[in-house]
């Protein structure tokens, strides 16, 4: 089955991790993209930019509403995801578990349905 | 290794609201960072071993605040319990839960102490580094490649300056929550241009202090999401940090934006600068910061310098020259028309600054470059060998030498 990992993190707190705690989480982030990607369970990835360059788009009436900034003010942001294919929930922990998670929180959320879309460019 | 990084990053993180809350408090800049430096060395002490608090910001504002108590108790002879509750303004809510909108005037208050009109330039951004950003005074000192001891008294000055003006301390009104902003966006802009070209010392470009105005320009957006010239001020120093390496070659000499090897400038941030300035103008509310991030992405645009999109320049600077009139802004215009083929008409123009700019590197560097184009070598000289007596850095000396030599 296809599950969703979804990075939650305090970006004040991400932007001030240093170089070498930055580049030691990338490491591992490689590492797992490694090992998934070599038993060929590897969907997209995605890291997103902050939420300042967020805008959130709602109705009002009859008109959509245009608002500066993410969905919800909460004390961590949706910082990536990542799909892949797993065996079971608990597979799907045990990768989950894998991530650097020192500073936020990692939630596993099952896909109900997907599409890989067009291979468009980065 | 890596708990404590991300503890020294929680810490970090808090400082701006954590010492903006104390200062509010204590109204005593010292005393507030005191407190929050002996807050941090318990976090580091406990949290190692009980793991992160909820709320770390509350904690350390919390711990401060008893530790900052403690210290008046003890130099005073004898305090009442209840004597010392801070300023009046000061309501204090059981759990300390986090009041979006206090914090929030709490911490422009913060910055804002940092660009005290009586404030010099650079005492604005040795003190808004210390105090907003946490760095030490030898962080400081190496940024701007002086004596610590330098950076010390800088400091230890404009401390004393602020202090004795109650002023400062007081919380904006709604009134007066715009002009804070805006001297807060100033000051912060200023430490980027210090950043990214240096006014003195040996490096040309001071990585450091961009990459701190970059931190604490997203501060305040986090602050004011919907302000566009805040919007604009972190698209505008993202687009231009976006070339650093590409703007320096491998001997640190100036490559200069025609020269640059596009692909080594940063697609993430030119990526994030664009949709910010998209998002800031989305607002319609035209302002300086917005049109010289235009200028910056019109730049950043281009996949070779000879897709440059001159004419939008030229219109851009002189929108720019309609919002916020300078001298600078009308020779860079000029260097847009030049580009744009139009190369009499910029000499005529850049001739007519000479009165005012006569003491700017960047205005000889100009207008030399314009004769040499024109053929007119030895007045091209003349201007070089001017831009050199004016040179700030080694490498902008080396690169008008060059120029020398090529004519």
């Amino acid at each position: 089955m296809l599950y969703s990992i979804l990075i939650y993190e305090p970006e004040a707190v991400v932007e001030a991790l240093s170089k070498e705690e930055n580049e030691a989480r990338l490491e591992k982030h490689r590492a797992i993209q490694k090992a998934l990607s070599e038993g060929k369970r590897l969907g997209p990835v995605a890291k997103l930019m902050p939420t300042s360059s967020a805008a959130t788009v709602r109705s009002k009436g009859q008109k959509a509403l245009v608002l500066d900034g993410p969905f919800a003010e909460s004390k961590e942001q949706l910082v990536g995801f990542y799909c892949f294919e797993a065996d079971s929930l608990q597979d799907a922990l045990a990768i989950a578990g894998q991530f650097p998670c020192e500073t936020g929180a990692i939630e596993v959320r099952p896909i109900e349905w997907f599409y890989p879309g067009d291979q468009v460019e980065s | 290794m890596s708990l404590n990084d991300c503890i020294q990053a929680q810490i970090t993180a808090a400082r701006p609201q954590a010492v903006g809350a104390l200062l509010r408090y204590f109204e005593d800049l010292d005393r507030a960072e005191d407190a929050f430096q002996e807050a941090c060395l318990r976090a580091l002490q406990r949290w190692p071993k009980e793991g992160l608090p909820d709320q770390p910001v509350a904690w350390l504002i919390r711990c401060a605040r008893n530790a900052g108590i403690d210290e008046i108790r003890k130099t005073r002879r004898w305090v009442e319990d209840d004597q010392f509750t801070g300023s009046q303004a000061y309501v204090e809510d059981n759990e300390l839960m986090i009041d979006q909108l206090r914090y929030r005037d709490e911490t422009l208050r913060l910055f804002f102490i940092c660009c005290h009109p009586e404030l010099s330039k650079v005492q604005q951004i040795a003190l808004a580094l210390k105090v907003v950003a946490g760095l030490s005074v030898e962080e400081i000192a190496r940024a701007f490649l002086v004596k610590a001891k330098t950076i010390e008294q800088r400091i230890t000055r404009a401390k004393q300056r602020v202090g004795q003006t109650r002023m400062a301390f007081k919380a904006p009104t709604e009134a007066t929550r715009l002009e804070y902003v805006q001297a807060v966006t100033t000051m912060i802009y200023l430490l980027f241009n210090e950043g990214y070209a240096a006014s003195g010392g040996e490096a040309h470009i001071r990585q450091s202090l961009c990459t701190e105005a970059i931190r604490l320009a997203r501060v305040l957006v986090r602050l004011f999401p919907n302000l566009p010239e805040v919007l604009a001020l972190l698209s505008l120093c993202l687009l231009q940090h976006a070339r650093h390496r590409a703007r320096l070659d491998e001997q640190g000499e100036i490559v200069l934006l025609e020269n640059q090897s596009r692909h080594l400038w940063d697609s993430a941030m030119i990526n994030e600068g664009t949709v910010l300035l998209e998002k800031a103008l989305r607002h319609g509310q035209v302002g300086p910061l917005q049109l010289q991030a235009a200028i910056a992405a019109t730049h950043a645009r281009a996949k070779k310098a000879e897709d440059t999109e001159w004419e939008e320049i030229a219109r851009l600077y002189a929108a720019l020259e309609t919002v916020e009139a300078s001298p600078v802004v009308t020779l860079n215009r000029y260097v847009a028309l030049y580009q744009c083929g139009r190369v009499e008409e910029a000499l005529a123009g850049v001739k007519g600054l000479q009165s005012e700019l006569d003491g700017y590197f960047y205005f000889h560097g100009v207008h030399a470059a314009l004769l040499k184009a024109l053929n007119r070598k030895e007045e091209a000289k003349e201007a070089f060998q001017r831009a050199l007596t004016l040179a700030a850095t080694p490498a902008e000396k080396n690169y008008i030498a060059k120029e020398l030599e090529k004519l």
